[in-house]
């Protein structure tokens, strides 16, 4: 059953933004479910899914764990569900995910992991095409907008084929990247209706007899799928030098090699995992040499090194195991072009560049003006002067706390790890002042079992939740604290300081952080308490808040002693032909660098 | 006006100004003449004030990112941001640049502003073709600071690099732009002459 006949006058040009494809492909495909947690580069994917609702369930859930639980629920009852992620979403989804793979499911699952070279805007350059072969479900890899669409319908197909989730692993440069593609249009979209919920014991509950049998099937799956090779897996007939790519790598090796004289041949890998054995010995028995480029880590380079052990093939395979491809970050078109014109012996055109280029302005990532995090983190700098102390920092937009002038996050390792990270140090030195930071979405997603954790076993620390009432990274993604869900229902919030007191934390303040001084003196007071205690600085992000009149500096007050700039480095105060001035355009209004000044000189303006 | 050929794109200014708009712009009107069209923002963390490329590629081809030196025009929206990405732009090609810089957000505490006109020379000198103006200027004069990336967009259509005419522009814009901001553009669009 194919859901689109294809035919031309059935079809539309749109231009889409590869998150956008996928989503659309998913729709196309006949989507009742999707599920996920923002990040990027993955994010697009359900929001654009989200148009279609009411006709499909959407939902931003609390975090990858659960939106793969629901995905999975609804696929059981035989519907088409996806689940969205960025790869380090998938290690939080892991454990439901490793489950899953024995048990299956019935309706077509899609886990959509984006994948971030580089990394761009991760703590990780993990490669979920290991993650595949490590869970041993099948892994669809595209390497462009309209193949990324296509694939969604494939993916659906093969999941329910096999009764597997199967995962879909585009990289930052497919998700982001746009492509003026043909779609089918609306009427033409395959409408998959599920049957409901079939009750076998032997089937949805997971026991070590199912897992023992599940087992033997999938490894007896795998390796059925990897002599049957998808049509995407594709060799491109050349010289006896050979290139083996796949995702985005691929469409920039196509590019580079196209037209060149004495071309070589080219392998595309669509399916990493299970690895398309029969095709791959195809391509290795036709070629000397090969050159593996992949981002990120060596999966088609280890594949070929073994086919060809297994295979005694001659071929020589080289790639980033041999040095002759950088072990990290993305593969730009400049550094693949470099790498085959090195391997194809091609010289490189000497470019003329100037040397003498001036030096450049950096544009470091800065907290906005008017973020309420600048005052949150402000006032604990200001109370905790002086005392020794550890600032346990998280993941969202307070990391760039770190930043000077504020320079108040010592850690930051994962979504959630701050709290127990703080827990930890204090064991060790009991006379520092623990803190941790956390946001609003992250708190929902994963530190309320931290908090837990730390009051149970006795940890002396302050828990400082920034509350910003929204996932302002990601670009404002609902959450249990926010009201309203992606189904466009209003409900009733999660009560962060309610979830606080249940989780045992006797001691739970919340403040405005732009009232200084009774955040530094909320702050002054809490520290020294025992146990764990939570303040929770409350102030929306100031991206979603409606300006207030900007502030002025009164140069009649003014000695120019710039402490607002070194005391809380607002992008808001600039220096204007050698004077110290509040931009208008930038300046939101929020008041506290007018806190700061001890002279009175910061004040609001008349406008 | 070119044919069927492919022409490389890049534009670079800074978070806000406008360049995912003018790129949205330019494939809009592309793919209303017909033709294929790929592309490729780079927006770093910073929401606003980071530095911010478009890549955009008109016409057959794989990847919608090229390499360095496959620019066939550069529309900088700003002098350092043109100078950060003159690399891609190829030996002899188009160099759009809007004059008036924008200050790093963390000048104030750090120190580092820096003198435009370093910028430009360093560009009148790299060998290409440098067509300057100070589209922040032109547009106050239009009577809308916003206008700034369609001033920027017409001065590129006008240098002959891109495969459409002003006209076509302007049909395309009047689709897209909601009613009320038609009339502004279109000012805009036809007040570049150059």
């Amino acid at each position: 059953m194919l859901p689109f006949p294809g035919k031309d006058d059935d079809m539309h040009k749109e231009y889409l933004m590869g998150n956008a494809a996928i989503a659309k492909g998913a729709l196309a495909a006949g989507l009742n479910v999707i599920t996920g947690y923002p990040g990027t580069p993955s994010t697009e994917v359900l929001e654009t899914a989200a148009k279609a609702v009411p006709d499909i369930y959407v939902e931003w859930s609390v975090n990858e764990k659960a939106a793969l639980e629901v995905a999975a629920g609804a696929s059981y009852c035989g519907a088409r569900s996806m689940v969205t992620m960025k790869q380090v979403g998938l290690n939080v989804a892991s454990d439901p995910l490793m489950s899953l793979a024995y048990v299956g499911v019935e309706g077509g699952m899609i886990i959509m992991v984006a994948d971030d070279p580089g990394p761009i805007s991760s703590q990780t350059e993990q490669d979920t095409r290991t993650f595949a072969a490590y869970s041993k479900l099948p892994c669809f890899d595209p390497s462009s907008v309209e193949e990324a669409f296509a694939m969604v319908a494939d993916a659906f197909e093969l999941s329910e084929k096999y009764h597997t989730p199967v995962i879909f692993r585009p990289t930052t440069r497919i998700c982001h990247g746009y492509a003026s593609i043909d779609v089918p249009d609306k009427d033409e979209w395959y409408v998959n209706k599920p049957k409901g919920f079939e009750r076998d014991t032997s089937r949805w509950v997971i026991f070590p007899g199912l897992s023992y049998r599940a087992h033997m099937a999938i490894e007896e799956r795998n390796r059925a799928l990897s002599a049957d090779s998808y049509k995407g897996n594709l060799i491109i007939e050349g010289s006896r030098k050979g290139i083996a790519s796949h995702g985005i790598s691929a469409a920039y090796v196509r590019e580079i090699t196209d037209g060149m004289e004495d071309a070589p041949t080219l392998f595309k890998v669509a399916t990493p995992f299970p690895f398309p054995e029969d095709r791959a010995v195809e391509f290795l028995s036709s070629v000397d040499e090969v050159m593996c480029i992949e981002e990120l880590d060596p999966v088609i380079e280890r594949e070929l090194t073994y086919l060809c052990g297994k295979h005694h093939l001659p071929t020589v395979i080289r790639g980033r195991l041999t040095g002759d491809v950088h072990t990290a970050g993305e593969n730009t078109p400049t550094y693949v072009k470099d790498v085959i014109y090195r391997y194809l012996g091609i010289a490189c055109p000497e470019e003329d560049v100037p040397t003498d280029a001036p030096k450049l302005p950096v544009r470091p990532p800065v907290l906005c003006a008017g973020c309420p995090h600048r005052a949150s983190f402000y006032a604990v700098k200001v109370a905790m002067r002086g005392k020794k102390t550890v600032f346990c920092g998280d993941i969202g937009c307070y990391t760039l706390g770190n930043a000077q002038p504020l320079d108040m996050v010592d850690t930051c390792l994962c979504m959630g790890a701050g709290v127990n990270i703080a827990q930890g140090i204090g064991r060790i030195e009991p006379d520092r002042y623990c803190f941790a930071f956390v946001g609003d979405s992250t708190f929902f997603a994963s530190a309320v079992t931290g908090a837990m954790n730390a009051v149970y076993d006795q940890a002396d620390m302050t828990l400082v939740v920034l509350d910003n009432s929204t996932t302002a990274m990601t670009g404002h993604q609902p959450h249990p604290g926010t009201g309203r869900t992606m189904m466009g229902e209003v409900v009733e919030k999660i009560d962060i300081e309610a979830v606080l007191h249940g989780a045992g934390v006797e001691t739970v303040v919340t403040v405005d952080p732009f009232d200084l001084e009774k955040a530094v003196n909320t702050v002054r007071c809490i520290a020294d308490l025992e146990g764990v205690k939570a303040i929770i600085f409350k102030s929306p992000c100031a991206v979603i808040t409606k300006p207030d009149k900007p502030y002025v500096i009164d140069k009649d007050k003014c000695v120019e002693c710039r402490a607002c700039i070194r005391r809380i480095g607002c992008p808001a105060i600039v220096i204007s032909d050698g004077k110290t001035v509040i931009e208008p355009s930038i300046c939101v209004g929020c008041g506290l660098c007018g806190q700061t000044c001890h002279l009175k000189a910061i004040v609001p303006s008349e406008q | 006006m070119r044919g069927d050929i492919l022409t490389n794109i890049l534009l670079c200014g800074v978070g806000g100004q406008g360049i995912v708009l003018t790129s949205k712009l330019i494939a809009a009107a592309a793919m209303e003449k017909g033709s294929p069209v790929r592309s490729a923002e780079t927006i770093g963390m910073a929401q606003k004030g980071g530095s911010v490329t478009s890549f955009l590629r008109i016409g057959e081809c794989h990847a919608p990112m090229f390499g360095e030196g496959e620019a066939d025009i550069m529309i900088a929206f700003e002098p350092a941001e043109a100078v950060r990405e003159l690399r891609y732009l190829k030996k002899g090609g188009t160099a759009i640049v809007d004059t008036h810089p924008v200050m790093p957000v963390t000048a104030a505490l750090t120190g580092g502003g820096y003198d435009p006109s370093v910028m430009m020379e360093h560009l009148d000198k790299s060998g290409v073709k440098v067509i300057a103006l100070d589209a922040q200027a032109l547009a106050a004069e239009i009577g809308s600071p916003r206008t700034m990336n369609m001033i920027m967009l017409a001065a590129a259509v006008r240098s002959g690099v891109l495969p459409f005419d002003i006209d076509h522009v302007a049909e395309v814009m009047k689709k897209t732009v909601q009613p009320q901001f038609v009339d502004i553009n279109m000012k805009a669009l036809y007040s570049v002459t150059v």
